[in-house]
C-alpha cells in the first residue's frame, strides 16, 4: 500500500469534479469555512490515504458524492470526508474482516445465507473498483467512474445495486451494499473515525450526539432539544481539531 | 496433553447471567465454585464509561461487545435440503462475549411469560382439539407451572431493580398495568420509567383503538435502588444507549450492576476469562460428569475437575457444548427421536413506521422504555377464527435514535440513495415513530441444532449447524399482529405509515432479534426432553443447563426474565434438594 501525497489528491479532487479543495492540514489548524457557508460550496477535506490508491480514491469519492450528494440542505458524503472514514475503515480490523470466519470451503449460498465471499472488506473494494472502472471505459469512451457526468454515474450506480452489472472478480450488489452501508456509517459516525465531519450528518437529522443525560428533557413533548451536537471528543468533534 | 487443574465443587460454563446468580447463590450455599468464560473480563468502569461506550460505530455496528465468528460461529440452511454454510459475520441474532454476558448489552426488557405459555400444549389442546396444532408442531408443556416459578420471577424482577406497573397482584387487576399477565405477589420495585412523547401517542392511539395499554416493564432504574444483595443502582438518564452498548450509569440491570460486588469478593468464587469450554467429560459409565476441558488465551489445554457442571453459555453453544460432549441423545429430525439439538426456536419480528408533524426527539429514551398492548399475545384471545398457534405483543420502544442503525426510515416511495433519501431522512428523522410487534415461534419437527460435518472452530470442533425457516403459522401470526399494529398506527392520525411485514425465509442476516431459544428442550418426558423439569440432564445428573437453551418452544416475549426466573428456580433445587442427594431429581 502506497501513501497518496497531497498533490495527488487535489488532482483527485478535481478529477472527482468537487467544487474546491483545501489541504487536510489547513482544516486542522481551524482555516474551515465558517458555519454560515453554503454547504454546497464548503471546502472538501482531503487528506493521505492509507490503504486507497488514487484511482480508488477517486471513485470512492465520486460514489458517495452521489449516494449522499451535497444539496440546499447540507453537506453530502464526499464534504463530510466520508472517503477518508472508509479507507480507515478499510485499512483497519474491519477491512481485514479480523473478527469473521474466514475458512473455507468457500460456496456460493443462498441470499438468506448471507456473506459467502472469500473476500475481506478491503479486498472488495479493490477488485469491485478495478471492475467499475473497466465497465465505465468501455461503454462511456474510456472514462472512468470518477470522470462520468452525475446521471451517469447514478446509472452505474443503479447498475450495480440491481446486479445488472457484473463483475469480474466480485459480485456487483454485493459490493454496492458494502460501499453504501459504510458510507452511512461513515456520515452518521462519531467525527473522530473521519467522517461525519463538522456534524454534517448528525445536523442533517437532528442528532445532538451521545449525550449522558436528558431527564429535564424528555417530557418536554414536541419541544425541539436546544444544544448543538457534541461528539466523543467534543464540540469539535475530533482531536485537537476545531470547526 | 490438557493440564489437570485443582478440583472445584462447581464449575460454571460461561459467565454471563445465569453464571453470576448461581455462582451468587452457590457461594451462599458454601461450595467452591469457578466460572469459565470464553470472552474478556468487563465492569462498569472503566469498560462501559460513558465518555466512550456510546460509540455507535464501534459498538452497534462492528460488534464491539459481541462473539467473534472467527473463533466460534455456526453454520446455517433453511432446510435439510440444503447445504449449510457459515454465519460469517454477526447479523440475525447477537450473542455476547465477556464477563456479563448478553447481559451487559441487552435492553432490559422485562416480561413474564403467560401462565398458559407453560402449558402450551394442553392447552391448546384442551381449548381447540388436538387436531388445532399442525402434525410437524412439536411443541411441549415445559414440566414447570407459571405458579411454580412465580417466586423466581419475583426474586430476578427485585435482583433487577425493574420500573413498571403491576397488571395482576394476587389476582386482582390493577388500573394501568397489563390485565392479561399471570398474578403477582407484589408490585415492582420501582415505578414506571418517565415516558417519552411516542410512548404517549402510542398510548392514546391504542386505547382510541380500543385496547389497554400499559408501560412496558423495565430492567432500567427510574430511581436509584438498592437490590436485595445489597447492590446500589443509579436513576436512568434516558440517554439512548442500551441495547447493544453497556450503561455506565449502574441503571441498566446486568451481572456488573446487580451481583458483581458482592460476588467478586468472595474467597470461595474464582473466574477465568479468555478460557473457551470445549468438551464436558464424563467418566466410563457415562452417567457422571467430571468435570470440562478448557482452552485459554494461549492456546494451552486445561482439565477442570468439578462435582458439578452447569452449563451457562448462550442458548445455542450450550447445545453445542452436549452434542461435543455426548451428553443425552442427539436429536434425529427424520426419525423425531433423541432430545439434544431440538426444538430451535427464535422469534418473528415486524414494524410499523409512523409519520407525523411534531419532533418526538427520538435520541432521548431507555433500552426498556415502552408502551405496548397485550390483546394479542399467548392466548389472551381466541385463535380459533385465526387458525395459529401463539401471538404477540405490540409495543412504542423509546430505546434510542442512533443514527447509523436506528433511523425509522422514510415513508413509502422514498429512494434508496440519493438526494430524495436524504430530504426524506432529513424530514423524518426527528418525526417518526415505530411500532414493533414481537412474536412467539413455535417449535417444529424440522427446526433443529446439530453438529456441521464440514465446518470447524478454531479450536478444531465441529461447527454448530442450524437448521431454520420460518413456518406458514409464524408468518400468518406475525401478519395478524401487523395488521393490528396498523390499526393502533392509523389512530394516530399521522402524516403517513408503512407497514413492513414480515415475509419469505428466514434470514442469517440482518439483525432481527437475539432471542434464540431451544436446543435442550426441558420437560417431563425424558424421550421428547434433554433435561427434567428443574433443567438437570435426564442423562447425566450432575449437568444441569440454564438459559432460553431450555425453553420447549419460544413465546411473545423477550425471554430474559424467564431465563433469571428458571435460574434462580434450578438453584433452589440444587441447593435444597441435590446437594442433600446428588443423583437424578425425577426418575426417568
Amino acid at each position: 500500500m502506497r501513501k497518496i501525497t497531497r498533490r495527488e489528491m487535489l488532482q483527485t479532487s478535481a478529477l472527482a469534479g468537487s467544487a474546491s479543495a483545501v489541504s487536510w492540514f489547513g482544516i486542522r489548524a481551524g482555516q474551515a469555512a465558517p458555519a454560515t457557508t453554503n454547504p454546497a460550496t464548503t471546502p472538501v477535506p482531503t487528506g493521505s490515504y492509507s490503504y486507497f490508491t488514487t484511482a480508488e480514491a477517486a471513485f470512492v469519492d465520486a460514489a458517495i458524492g452521489r449516494l449522499i450528494p451535497a444539496d440546499e440542505l447540507g453537506p453530502g458524503a464526499r464534504e463530510a470526508s466520508v472517503a477518508i472514514f472508509i479507507d480507515r475503515q478499510l485499512v483497519g480490523s474491519y477491512g481485514r474482516a479480523d473478527t469473521w470466519y474466514m475458512q473455507g470451503p468457500w460456496k456460493t449460498g443462498a441470499p438468506e445465507q448471507g456473506y459467502q465471499l472469500r473476500l475481506t472488506p478491503a479486498q472488495l473494494y479493490r477488485v469491485a473498483i478495478e471492475g467499475v472502472n473497466k465497465y465505465c471505459r468501455q461503454h462511456f469512451g474510456d472514462k472512468t467512474f470518477a470522470e462520468l457526468a452525475a446521471d451517469e454515474q447514478d446509472k452505474v450506480l443503479h447498475g450495480l445495486e440491481s446486479g445488472a452489472i457484473e463483475l469480474a472478480a466480485a459480485p456487483a450488489k454485493e459490493f454496492f451494499n458494502m460501499l453504501w452501508q459504510n458510507t452511512g456509517e461513515g456520515y452518521f459516525a462519531d467525527p473522530m473515525y473521519g467522517g461525519n465531519r463538522a456534524f454534517a450528518g448528525w445536523k442533517l437529522v437532528g442528532f445532538p450526539g451521545p449525550r449522558y443525560n436528558y431527564i429535564n428533557e424528555i417530557e418536554q413533548y414536541g419541544k425541539p432539544y436546544p444544544l448543538p451536537p457534541v461528539g466523543l471528543k467534543g464540540r469539535s468533534g475530533s482531536d485537537g481539531g476545531k470547526d | 496433553m490438557a493440564t489437570r487443574m485443582k478440583p472445584v465443587d462447581v464449575v460454571l460454563v460461561g459467565f454471563g447471567w445465569t453464571a453470576s446468580i448461581l455462582a451468587q447463590e452457590l457461594t451462599n450455599a458454601g461450595l467452591q465454585v469457578l466460572a469459565l468464560e470464553r470472552g474478556k473480563f468487563r465492569d462498569t468502569i472503566p469498560d462501559f464509561a460513558s465518555t466512550h461506550i456510546q460509540d455507535e460505530l464501534k459498538y452497534a455496528a462492528r460488534d464491539g461487545l459481541f462473539e467473534e465468528p472467527a473463533r466460534q460461529t455456526l453454520t446455517f440452511r433453511n432446510s435439510t435440503s440444503q447445504e449449510a454454510l457459515p454465519m460469517r459475520h454477526l447479523g440475525s441474532f447477537l450473542p455476547a462475549s465477556g464477563a456479563g454476558g448478553a447481559g451487559v448489552h441487552w435492553n432490559g426488557q422485562m416480561w413474564r411469560f403467560l401462565p398458559t405459555d407453560f402449558v402450551i400444549r394442553s392447552h391448546t389442546e384442551a381449548r381447540y382439539g388436538k387436531k388445532f396444532i399442525p402434525a410437524d408442531m412439536t411443541i411441549q408443556d415445559w414440566g414447570v407451572t407459571y405458579a411454580d416459578l412465580e417466586p423466581y420471577y419475583d426474586k430476578f424482577e427485585y435482583l433487577c431493580g425493574v420500573s413498571g406497573i403491576a397488571g395482576n397482584i394476587q389476582g386482582k387487576l390493577q388500573p394501568g398495568g397489563n390485565p392479561f399477565e399471570g398474578p403477582r405477589a407484589r408490585p415492582y420495585p420501582l415505578p414506571p420509567l418517565k415516558r417519552s412523547y411516542a410512548t404517549t401517542l402510542f398510548d392514546q392511539a391504542a386505547k382510541d383503538a380500543g385496547f389497554k395499554p400499559f408501560p412496558c416493564a423495565a430492567a432500567n432504574t427510574s430511581k436509584p435502588y438498592k437490590n436485595p444483595y445489597g447492590v446500589q443502582m443509579g436513576e436512568c438518564t434516558y440517554c439512548g444507549y442500551c441495547e447493544w452498548f453497556a450503561c455506565g450509569n449502574y441503571s441498566k440491570a446486568s451481572p456488573q450492576s446487580t451481583i458483581f460486588p458482592v460476588l467478586l469478593p468472595k474467597d470461595n468464587f474464582s473466574y477465568r476469562t479468555l478460557c473457551n469450554v470445549t468438551r464436558v467429560n464424563l467418566d466410563s459409565s457415562g452417567k457422571r460428569a467430571t468435570g470440562v476441558n478448557y482452552v485459554d488465551a494461549q492456546g494451552r489445554e486445561f482439565e477442570q475437575p468439578a462435582s458439578l457442571v452447569i452449563l451457562c453459555a448462550f442458548a445455542q453453544h450450550n447445545a453445542h457444548l452436549m452434542l461435543l460432549s455426548g451428553i443425552g441423545k442427539p436429536y434425529d429430525p427424520k426419525t423425531g427421536h433423541g432430545a439434544v439439538g431440538k426444538n430451535y426456536a427464535y422469534q418473528i419480528t415486524s414494524s410499523v413506521d409512523v409519520f407525523i408533524d411534531k419532533i418526538t426527539n427520538p435520541f432521548m429514551g431507555a433500552g426498556a422504555l415502552g408502551q405496548a398492548i397485550d390483546e394479542f399475545n399467548g392466548d389472551n384471545f381466541d385463535h380459533g377464527p385465526a387458525g395459529f398457534v401463539g401471538g404477540g405483543y405490540l409495543a412504542a420502544w423509546s430505546t434510542g435514535g442512533r443514527p447509523i442503525l436506528q433511523q425509522h426510515g422514510a415513508p413509502d416511495g422514498t429512494p434508496a440513495w440519493g438526494a430524495g433519501w436524504k430530504k426524506a431522512i432529513h424530514e423524518n428523522y426527528q418525526r417518526s415513530l415505530s411500532i414493533a410487534t414481537h412474536g412467539s415461534v413455535m417449535s417444529f419437527r424440522g427446526s433443529y441444532l446439530d453438529l456441521d460435518p464440514t465446518y470447524r472452530d478454531v479450536y478444531g470442533s465441529p461447527l454448530l449447524r442450524l437448521t431454520f425457516d420460518f413456518h406458514d403459522n409464524e408468518i400468518r401470526m406475525s401478519k395478524y399482529l401487523t395488521d393490528k399494529a396498523a390499526l393502533i398506527a392509523k389512530a394516530m392520525k399521522p402524516k403517513s405509515y408503512k407497514v413492513n411485514y414480515r415475509q419469505g425465509h428466514y434470514s442469517i442476516l440482518p439483525y432481527e432479534t437475539t432471542h434464540n431459544t431451544g436446543g435442550v428442550p426441558m420437560g417431563a418426558d425424558p424421550t421428547t426432553s434433554a433435561v427434567n423439569p428443574y433443567l438437570q440432564s435426564w442423562d447425566v445428573h450432575n449437568v444441569f443447563v440454564m438459559g432460553s437453551s431450555v425453553f420447549p418452544q419460544n413465546a411473545g416475549y423477550n425471554p430474559t426474565a424467564t431465563v433469571g426466573a428458571l435460574a434462580y428456580w434450578a438453584v433452589d433445587k440444587i441447593r435444597n434438594l441435590y446437594l442433600k442427594n446428588p443423583g437424578p431429581l425425577v426418575q426417568a
